[in-house]
């Protein structure tokens, strides 16, 4: 009998080892996300992960690329040096919200607003999820956390941060999107706008982000399907989905127009 | 070495600079902060066209980072700060040094704690040999004492931190840097990359297995190898790089002991040691860590007394105390808040000291 082939093979920027997320959580689809992208423009021997403070710091066990692990929140600082020590590798970071909203705030606009040259993968799950279900800086108001155990309230602790729209009032941003880990079509939709952030960069546009509105059902205390109908009704809300900049887009539709003329 | 160096008239922030492009850096990452501003300045006019990187970072944290990125990525690289400065980068110090990346820092200590000031001080001594930020780390620490060493030194830091997979901190001061002196520079030439085959990125992907740049080990035996390899490279330091000088009497009484600007104000107190009528002898670290105790310890045997000279309340003065181990008194003159001592004061303390030892005074 004939081997079945798969759709999708497991990809060759995916190492084989068994990732430690808990299992429901979309860590997983991220990961194979960015990696089948990475095998399809063909750049894995020239990529450089940057792995960071969190749930993903093992992403360095997991990308089957050269990675370097980051202090929490520096990845974007990481990422700068690397690509201008080494413009010819394409490079990424893989940061939480803590990560990247909290801590990391700082290195995130300034490497967007510098327009660095390499993408960021943004998995937004509103939680501290690596120490255990802590309040972050995007945690949705009213929600339970250890650490807003009455649930957020602005009083206590202001309001949660919408990171895309934050950094697309800066000049420097070459791809921003937004996208959602819940159903099928939106996770093709999510693999889309990786596809185009490692594009704009491939392409010297600039900086890229893609968020990825993603589950953490452990510490929401939800089952795992529960909280990916929890994004699709509730998060989603407070954080909308969409293409808030496409530079390389904008770029062909203008390059087009003018053929036309 | 014969080759051709031009001598020119320089400021301490000047020749550092210009040091770290002889010694093949082409990527500096930095952020403002005053003694040391003309070297990040220097370095945006000066390696641009050479082809090289200046960045300013949004923040010392920033730069530290950034450092660890470009090292990794196998970049000769250095970035240079005061006192604050040098310690918001602590943290990335550590990740560096338990990632084994070598990087050179200069520090240009000026006043603390706190804001503190902008002025002269050795306050920093214990940041740079007591720690690389948290963990059980250390910077390999240079001594500058002149215009001159600071070129120098710098240059030659590269060479050091990549043998020792290390962090070397040049720990200078806010006088260093700023005064100026002759200096001799050394050449700028073309260098091959450093040989760092744990660096990321594309080069000989095709016949290597993925590089991780990573300093996160659960496993407690090799987290404890890593720091075995690091002590093994310290000690390895000790006994290749260790560096001092010395000046004056071959049988002295008191033993005088300073590193940095400290040490050319001992240089004088040695030169007029006649007017007190007692034999001195200036021995003068150009390393800090590692520390040149065999050499204290052996003078400790053969006089009565050592002193202290240092900008600080007291922290170069403990590493001497431990290399001396009782053999003779050790007592110290610090001063801080960039306030320093006249050559008269420490001939006036040398004086003080060399009695209570019982040293017959004229």
């Amino acid at each position: 009998m004939a081997e079945a082939k798969l759709q999708n093979p497991y990809p060759d920027a995916l190492t084989e080892t068994e990732m430690r997320y808990c299992p429901g959580c979309t860590h997983g689809t991220a990961h194979r996300l960015v990696a089948e992208v990475i095998d399809e423009l063909g750049v894995r021997d020239r990529t450089v992960a940057i792995a960071t403070v969190g749930c993903s710091v093992f992403a360095y066990e997991y990308f089957n690329t050269d990675s370097v692990q980051a202090a929490h929140g520096r990845g974007p600082a990481v990422a700068t040096a690397i690509k201008r020590v080494q413009p010819e590798s394409i490079v990424f970071t893989y940061q939480g919200d803590g990560d990247l909203a909290s801590i990391g705030m700082g290195e995130i606009v300034h490497a967007a607003a510098r327009g660095e040259n390499f993408t960021v993968i943004f998995v937004n799950n509103a939680v501290f999820g690596m120490t255990q279900g802590q309040m972050a800086p995007t945690t949705l108001m009213g929600q339970k956390t250890t650490t807003s155990p009455r649930g957020r309230t602005a009083e206590e602790a202001g309001f949660p941060i919408r990171v895309c729209e934050l950094l697309n009032t800066l000049e420097g941003p070459a791809f921003i999107a937004r996208e959602a880990l819940t159903t099928p079509r939106r996770i093709r939709s999510a693999k889309k706008s990786i596809r185009r952030a490692f594009e704009a960069q491939l392409q010297g546009a600039g900086f890229s982000l893609v968020e990825l509105l993603s589950t953490c059902h452990a510490w929401w205390g939800m089952e795992p399907v529960e909280s990916i109908y929890h994004i699709e009704d509730v998060m989603i809300d407070y954080y909308p989905l969409d293409v808030f900049r496409d530079r390389v887009a904008d770029r062909a539709r203008d390059a087009g127009g003018d053929e036309n003329a | 070495m014969s080759e051709q160096r031009k001598r020119v008239f320089i400021s301490g922030n000047e020749a550092t600079a210009e040091g770290g492009i002889a010694g093949g850096c082409r990527h500096f990452f930095g952020y403002p902060i005053t003694p040391q501003n003309k070297i990040p300045e220097y370095m945006s006019e000066e390696l641009p066209p050479i082809g090289g990187v200046y960045l300013q970072a949004e923040s010392e944290v920033a730069a530290v980072n950034m450092v660890y990125g470009a090292s990794a990525a196998g970049a000769r690289v250095m970035t240079t700060s005061s006192s604050p400065g040098i310690a918001l980068m602590q943290e990335g110090l550590s990740y560096m040094l338990g990632a084994e990346l070598p990087g050179v820092f200069v520090n240009m200590v000026r006043g603390g704690p706190g804001l503190g000031n902008i002025a002269v001080a050795q306050s920093d001594y214990w940041l740079s040999t007591r720690g690389a930020g948290h963990g059980d780390g250390r910077c390999i620490t240079l001594t500058p004492y002149s215009v001159q060493e600071l070129h120098d030194f710098t240059a030659g830091a590269f060479e050091i931190a990549d043998r020792y997979r290390a962090i070397v901190m040049i720990l200078a001061d806010a006088i260093l840097a700023t005064m100026m002196e002759p200096c001799l520079l050394i050449p700028r030439r073309e260098m091959e990359p450093p040989e760092r085959d744990y660096a990321v990125g594309p080069h000989d992907r095709a016949e290597r297995e993925r590089n991780i740049v990573n300093s996160l080990w659960i496993d407690s035996d090799v987290m404890e190898g890593v720091n075995l390899r690091i002590a093994e490279r310290y000690a390895r330091a000790a006994e290749e790089i260790t560096d001092w000088d010395e000046f004056g009497s071959d049988d002295p009484q008191v033993l005088l002991c300073a590193y940095g600007i400290s040490a050319r104000i001992c240089e004088s107190v040695v030169i007029r040691a006649e007017e007190i009528g007692i034999r001195l002898r200036l021995l003068r670290p150009k390393t800090v860590f590692p520390f040149p105790t065999e050499p204290i310890r052996a003078w400790a045997e053969r006089v009565d007394a050592a002193l202290v000279v240092e900008l600080s309340m007291g922290q170069f003065v403990e590493d001497v105390r431990l290399a001396v181990e009782g053999r003779c008194p050790v007592e110290l003159l610090g001063r801080a808040g960039g306030n320093m001592p006249t050559v008269s004061d420490v001939l006036a303390k040398v004086r003080e000291v060399a009695k209570n030892a019982g040293v017959s005074v004229g």
